[in-house]
């Protein structure tokens, strides 16, 4: 087990290196850079402007030392410098980090759980108007843009209703602390998690009911019958388990994608989260933030494809991991 | 406000009188403390505006700093740190009396030293207050409030430079001697504007509060504004609606809900506030090469274009046909100079005239949202409809710059800001001297023409309106006649508020003058 998680991490840290690379060279092939940028947005600007942008940047360095440049400083764990924001990236990631955490993670939560249980449950009552109710839920919103699910949502529910806010973290200028900062922070959640983790509940629904129908099937299920156990203790820890599999190599991609996978909840709602600073960092072509959240966030999927394999085991014991 | 005018020089120009009108307040007595929501899109790259100039650091900045002079909607200075001022006869030595109480955010005396060192600053760092400087011989500091600019040779627009965003002043006693762009006072901005920098939570919002110590008495009224970032312009119009916000600066929001939004109950909006920057729209046509190339095509283009169309539909109602470089709103503007009215069939004749074949040309829109887009198809369909075959072009906002400034187009949508002065801002974008790769913002279409580069130096150095005013009226004929781009639209940016928020545009530089006289009914 442990040499099989460090063989992992190492093959993870090599990837990781092949992926900083062919990304520092992508980003470079879209038009413009970080000082045409900053020229444009200030509405002014001559050549010695934009030269002296482009020295700040470190651009007028040749491609190959800037490669060098920025794989010296990954190697001492140091994500470099955004001139645009001015601050250390790991700095602006770490700020930014959390939010995106809570987010993804409770969307996360959400669409697992219900998934999984509405699923069972669609299996259970293969072909009855339960199963099409929920099956039918589930594609309406695997099919409906998630940006426009959520303006829906805002439109009812903080514009008609006034019962949650349409935008932000939290309540800002409030000065809660506390327990009632938590709940105001859980309140602003609400919409964008359930927006964002319907869109993945979807997935997970028609996952887990299709895979506990062909398990259903199974030879073992019978004999589980034929002794004599309950229907509920059937379906839980024969069908169910059993079926999880799938559900489960789902998950860990879905895991993977909890850093930049928001970018479209966070940018409707205005959380302040990793992915916006990504698509900003994209837009601005700040090489260095952009990377940075890059390199973060294939470690995440690099991590999770790690875990993903060691829940195998818990799930079923006959994976071995090697 | 104005006290005294030098007397020992003899003064010029009938600027300084007009400084007792701060605009044009409400009737109703201003009421102290609240706070004030507004929205700020895009989130600014820092809001150090020595050091960066892009829109949102303007509007956020020019609460926490503050320039020599401010300008009314009539472009009249008004008094910001300087509280007089005078010419000499010559036009080439400009003295500026400072208030003597102001104070930097830390408590240091705001004095004529940091004058000097702002300008000697900004001409390495602020491009724009490079170019407007380069007639400066010195600034030096008598007393310590006293700052005297000695100029070369005059330069009629010189009253015109010291505005907030243009020649922000920065405390000497923080950046002097240190390495500007790296000063980590850069992310705790210190000015002496009436509200100071307290927080910015990156991605959420940043917060200023009130400054105590401000040098006009009894101002600001807020005891403090938050500036919410919110990245979607749908959210941004929903935070107007439920009440979140409100204030709504021009720009933030699409154009098609300004309508919707200024009708809800309790919302105000003006077009006010703008003067100073007077937004003018124009089409790029590439003058080195292809069918743009030809005088005939260029003119053949501005008569195929639907100008009120345009307005009415695409910017609902909002801005004014442009009739040629110069806006409305800028000095010397001629309306007779105007001549290409919408009329396809003289489109179609001067294309025939053009000996142009149906080539296809590149059409470059611009990428800010959804309002360009529309305006880029309908300006698309005017082409064709006149003969031209057009090819839309799709880039963001770094592939627009690129492109505009490696000449990398055929004809490309802009639209830059003038500044009051045809010196200011007219003349960069049609001087043959401003033709240079690497810039969105000078002579980007190539176009040259030695009695417009001489009429626009004459005009610079010229004293006085009456010597100023006929080679700019000349000069606006040239370049009509001639057509090196296609005028569009004089824009207009309403700010949307609630009306319970007085007093917030007073000046002709609006909202990017800062809260100071803003004030909110409870």
């Amino acid at each position: 087990m442990v040499s099989f998680v460090a063989r992992r991490i190492a093959k993870g840290i090599v990837v990781l290196l092949a992926i900083v690379v062919l990304n520092f060279f992508l980003i470079r092939l879209a038009p413009g850079d970080p000082a045409l940028v900053m020229a444009g947005e200030a509405g002014a600007g001559d050549e010695a402007f934009i030269a002296q942008l482009r020295e700040k940047f470190a651009l007028d360095q040749p491609l190959p030392s800037q490669l060098a440049a920025y794989l010296g400083s990954m190697a001492r764990l140091d994500l470099g410098y955004s001139v645009r924001q001015q601050m250390p990236v790991a700095t602006l990631i770490g700020e930014r980090l959390p939010a995106t955490l809570l987010l993804t993670g409770s969307a996360f939560a959400i669409s697992l759980s219900l998934g999984v249980l509405l699923g069972a449950l669609a299996a259970r009552r293969a072909g009855t108007l339960a199963d099409t109710a929920i099956t039918g839920v589930a594609l309406l919103f695997y099919a409906t843009p998630l940006f426009w699910v959520s303006l829906m949502a805002i439109l009812l529910f903080s514009v008609r209703l006034d019962w949650l806010p349409s935008f932000g973290f939290e309540t800002v200028g409030a000065g809660y602390a506390g327990l009632t900062r938590v709940l105001d922070i859980a309140h602003h959640l609400v919409l964008p998690a359930l927006t964002l983790g319907l869109f993945f509940m979807a997935v997970y629904v028609r996952m887990t009911r299709s895979s506990m129908l062909e398990v259903s099937r199974l030879d073992f299920v019978k004999t589980a019958r034929a002794k004599g156990l309950t229907e509920g203790v059937i379906q839980r820890r024969h069908v169910l388990r059993n079926a999880l599999l799938p559900v489960v190599t789902l998950a860990g991609l879905q895991a993977g994608t909890l850093v930049g996978g928001a970018v479209l909840t966070e940018t409707v709602f205005a959380w302040p989260g990793i992915g916006r600073l990504m698509y900003d960092a994209l837009l601005q072509r700040d090489y260095n933030l952009l990377l940075g959240v890059f390199v973060v966030s294939s470690a995440m999927v690099l991590v999770f494809n790690l875990v993903t394999d060691v829940v195998y085991r818990a799930v079923d014991p006959r994976i071995e991991v090697a | 406000m104005l006290k005294t005018l030098m007397a020992g020089t003899v003064l010029s120009l009938a600027l300084a009188g007009t400084a007792l009108a701060q605009g044009t307040p409400s009737s109703a007595t201003p009421k102290p403390g609240g706070t004030a929501n507004a929205v700020i899109q895009p989130e600014p790259p820092g809001l150090m505006l020595g050091m960066v100039q892009n829109g949102p650091t303007q509007m956020v900045a020019g609460n926490i700093y503050e320039g020599l002079l401010r300008y009314d909607s009539a472009l009249k200075p008004l008094p910001g740190l300087a509280e007089s001022w005078s010419v000499s006869e010559d036009g080439k030595t400009y003295i500026f009396k400072l208030v003597k109480n102001a104070t930097w955010h830390d408590g240091k005396p705001f004095t004529a030293d940091d004058v000097v060192f702002s300008v000697e600053l900004l001409r390495q760092t602020h491009a724009r207050a490079r170019g407007n400087l380069t007639r400066v011989a010195s600034v030096t500091a008598p007393d310590p409030y006293t700052v005297v600019f000695t100029l070369s040779e005059p330069f009629g627009p010189f009253l015109g430079i010291f505005e907030v965003g243009s020649l922000p002043m920065i405390p000497k006693h923080i950046y002097a001697g240190t390495d500007y762009k790296t000063n980590p006072a850069n992310n705790t901005p210190i000015g002496t504007g009436p509200y100071m920098f307290k927080e910015w939570k990156k991605g959420s919002y940043i917060r200023l509060v009130k400054n105590p110590n401000y040098h006009v008495a009894g101002k600001p009224y807020l005891d403090e504004i938050y500036w919410h970032v919110i990245p979607d312009a749908a959210a941004r119009a929903v935070a107007f609606e439920t009440g979140k916000v409100d204030i709504l600066p021009g720009g933030s929001v699409e154009n098609f809900d300004v309508p919707r939004l200024s009708k809800i109950k309790g919302a105000c909006s003006t077009t006010k506030g703008w003067e100073f920057f007077s937004p003018h729209s124009w089409l790029w046509l590439n003058n080195r090469k292809g069918p743009t190339a030809n005088k005939a095509f260029r003119q053949a283009v501005s008569y195929a274009l639907d100008r009120d169309f345009a307005r009415d539909v695409v910017w609902n109602g909002l801005g004014k046909p442009a009739t040629g470089p110069f806006s409305s709103t800028v000095r010397y503007h001629d309306p007779k100079a105007a001549k290409y009215a919408y009329d396809p069939a003289k489109a179609k004749a001067l294309l025939k005239e053009s000996g142009y074949k149906g080539e296809t040309v590149r059409l470059l829109p611009l990428p800010y949202g959804e309002t360009w887009q529309r305006w880029a198809e309908a300006v698309k369909q005017n082409l064709e409809d006149a003969g031209i075959k057009v090819e839309m072009v799709a880039t963001d906002v770094a592939g627009w710059n690129q492109k505009t400034s490696e000449w990398d187009y055929d004809i490309a949508f802009t639209y830059l800001y003038q500044y009051g002065d045809p010196a200011l801002g007219v003349g960069r974008n049609y001087v043959s001297s401003q033709i240079a790769k690497g810039s969105p913002f000078n002579n980007v279409e190539g176009y040259s023409n030695p009695s417009v580069d001489e009429a626009f130096a004459k005009g610079a150095v010229a004293v006085g309106d009456d010597a100023r005013r006929p080679i700019y009226e000349a000069v606006q004929k040239t370049l009509v006649e001639d057509a090196p781009v296609a005028w569009l639209l004089e824009l207009q940016f309403p700010t949307i508020t609630r009306c319970k928020v007085h007093d917030l545009v007073t000046t002709g530089i609006g909202v990017n003058d800062g809260f100071r006289d803003a004030w909110i009914e409870r």
